[in-house]
């Protein structure tokens, strides 16, 4: 705490989004600060995805600003977005794999098309990239023949084959088991300690958001803006907004008077 | 913290950025055949992957990471690529030198993962042997599917089978009413196209009149039943295909069994009865469009009086000669429906599945309703009809 903080990888300035005329949320502020695991918290429906999509170049805000490292992302062209977003990793929902390629080609994909690397090196990547995510022997399998969770770590390991400096993630423990879930959180750690990643993380899974995130975003739903900032463990001992309360300790919400 | 330093490139970073580099050095200890391994320069994956070192004869290998840059997986891969070699060689690299984040990342890799093996490559007899059993099992699945597909329709139309009404009303909407556009334009111009045909042999023998019996017996006969299947093939039976294999990859099919609503009676029966049912009535329509089609041609390019053209075609289309037509439309049907349905629940759960699901639907509608013509043809010949 004693030295200056340093500048956040991800700035949101009044952000509002939605679809079409619908706004999902507005005046949505925040920071990202580097290799720190921030999580993007609320009930379902409150726009978490939406957010992420606004984060990752699929969906326009409608107002405010985005700032990857200091530059605007929407203000800049439709080219220098999709360079800066190889500088993203993101992992989607059901893993989203390219159903006609077989997982290792699903990992060398974005090394074929963003980088000159030869053929040997880059298989030599995606394989690791298939180990890091304890997966190396599923290279040739086709997304189809793998369980559900097999295709969130291949595309993990997608996500991670440009070596990317933001790991997004939407909902990476939903419909895990226990154990899977676990052993996921701490891939996830063991990826930010060890390449210095930022992780941003789409989730409503308690045990999850309270073992990793040091950081945090509650959106609420009812009133279309964020309601709470911080770590969830912090936000669990200390947030005294009931919608996060009853969130954090599943409580039921009494209707206000 | 020092952010530059063991950072993956930042977005922002320049492509200067000096690049990897190793070199090899003697160790102190063992007092021979020791090597370290001395990194610097920022190894980034995207610049390359470096060559491995030449570590023939080495007894033991370590590193000195004092002068390493920025580093990703460039390096983990060098790292893995050397214990690789060196297994070779019955050595365990010391990596104690390298930063702390590359041995906990390489733990990582070291966790065993458990999967399924793909199946070995087999044989010529064992692909043979198991082609011929698909072959086998595939047809008896289409079998049960057309055996199936007869007892439900008949519980069917005495209103016992267990579906919905209002689904059959749109397959019904969507074979029928929604194909007529593109069934006129391909019957009409094919009759007008047996038109010219004709006229140009009919014609050196002064026959010209017999241009209308042509496009009557063709189109009611033959063509009409065969035009339709064949657009009927590509845009029907294609979209029963495309649509089950789609449901199929979204786990519809398995909620409707898990639920114990029976696939065949919800979605397939439907749809075979739609088809079946309108095929004959766009046949019907085709021939008359066809005729018309001819009829207009004649008249106004070929010089036919429109009396002499409508008397030739009322003497030549026999009840017969259309019977004929339906029979084959309703089998034609039939086939579309069936391969259509079928491909499209045989379909696996990828994307590209559902593009095969369609091209096969339609390819074998398309082969299987010209090869049914062709022995009907025969059967005809042979019953002289």
């Amino acid at each position: 705490m004693t030295e200056a903080k340093p500048a956040p990888v991800l700035t949101a300035k009044g952000l509002a989004f939605g679809y079409g005329a619908h706004t999902v949320q507005h005046d949505v502020t925040f920071t990202v600060a580097p290799k720190s695991i921030f999580a993007i918290m609320g009930g379902s429906g409150c726009g978490k995805s939406t957010l992420m999509k606004v984060m990752v170049g699929l969906l326009r805000p409608s107002e405010g600003a985005l700032l990857v490292g200091e530059e605007d992302y929407w203000a800049a062209t439709q080219d220098r977005r999709a360079e800066v977003g190889r500088g993203f990793g993101v992992v989607f929902q059901s893993g989203a794999l390219w159903s006609s390629m077989s997982a290792e080609d699903n990992v060398a994909l974005p090394l074929r098309m963003f980088t000159d690397l030869d053929e040997a090196s880059i298989l030599a990547l995606a394989r690791l990239k298939l180990s890091l995510v304890g997966l190396d022997a599923a290279g040739s399998v086709m997304p189809a023949d793998l369980s559900g969770g097999m295709r969130k770590r291949v595309g993990i390991a997608r996500a991670l084959a440009l070596d990317p400096a933001i790991l997004f993630l939407d909902e990476p423990s939903a419909g895990l088991d226990p154990i899977s879930a676990r052993r996921l959180d701490d891939l996830i750690v063991a990826l930010r300690d060890g390449f210095g990643v930022t992780v941003v993380l789409v989730s409503h899974e308690l045990p999850s958001l309270m073992a990793i995130c040091d950081d945090g975003i509650f959106l609420d739903a009812d009133s279309g803006v964020p309601i709470a900032f911080g770590a969830p463990k912090d936000l669990r001992e200390t947030c005294e907004h009931p919608t996060v309360r009853a969130f954090m300790h599943r409580e039921r919400l009494e209707p206000l008077e | 913290m020092a952010s530059t330093r063991h950072a993956p490139h930042m977005i922002t970073m320049a492509e200067s950025a000096p690049s990897r580099e190793w070199t090899l050095r003697d160790a102190a200890s063992p007092a021979n055949g020791g090597r370290v391994v001395v990194l610097s320069g920022d190894w980034i994956a995207r610049d390359g992957v470096a060559p491995l070192p030449d570590l023939a004869g080495v007894s033991a290998i370590s590193y000195d990471a004092a002068d390493l840059g920025a580093w990703d997986s460039a390096l983990l891969v060098f790292v893995l690529a050397i214990r690789e070699r060196a297994r070779a060689d019955d050595i365990t690299p010391d990596e104690t030198g390298l930063p702390p984040a590359v041995a906990q990342l390489l733990s990582l890799t070291a966790a065993p993962s458990a999967l399924p093996v793909p199946p070995e490559t087999a044989g010529l007899a064992a692909h043979v042997g198991r082609s011929t059993i698909a072959l086998w099992t595939e047809a008896l699945e289409v079998m049960t599917l057309l055996g199936e597909s007869l007892l439900r329709g008949w519980a069917a139309i005495r209103g016992r089978a267990r579906m919905r009404g209002v689904d059959l009303l749109v397959c019904l909407h969507e074979a029928g009413v929604a194909a007529l556009p593109i069934v006129t334009i391909v019957n009409l111009l094919v009759g007008g196209i047996l038109a010219f045909v004709g006229a140009v042999q009919l014609r050196k023998f002064g026959a010209d009149i017999y241009i209308a019996n042509l496009v009557g017996v063709a189109m009611t006969r033959e063509m009409a039943a065969l035009m339709t299947a064949i657009v009927m093939s590509g845009r029907t039976g294609g979209a029963y295909a495309a649509h089950i294999a789609t449901m199929q990859g979204n786990e519809e099919i398995d909620a409707l069994r898990a639920i114990g609503i029976p696939v065949h009676d919800y979605l397939i029966l439907p749809r075979i009865l739609a088809l079946t049912a309108m095929m004959p009535l766009l046949c019907l329509y085709g021939a008359a469009v066809g005729i018309l089609g001819g009829f207009a041609v004649s008249v106004s390019m070929l010089n036919l009086s429109p009396e002499a053209f409508i008397e030739q075609t009322r003497q030549s289309v026999t009840g017969g000669e259309i019977l004929f037509g339906l029979l084959k439309s309703v089998t034609f049907g039939l086939l579309i429906a069936i391969a259509g349905c079928r491909s499209g629940i045989k379909a696996k759960r990828s994307a590209a599945d559902v593009g095969k699901a369609a091209t096969t639907a339609v390819v074998i509608g398309i082969v299987g309703v010209i090869a049914l013509d062709a022995v009907f043809a025969i059967c005809a010949n042979a019953l002289d009809f």
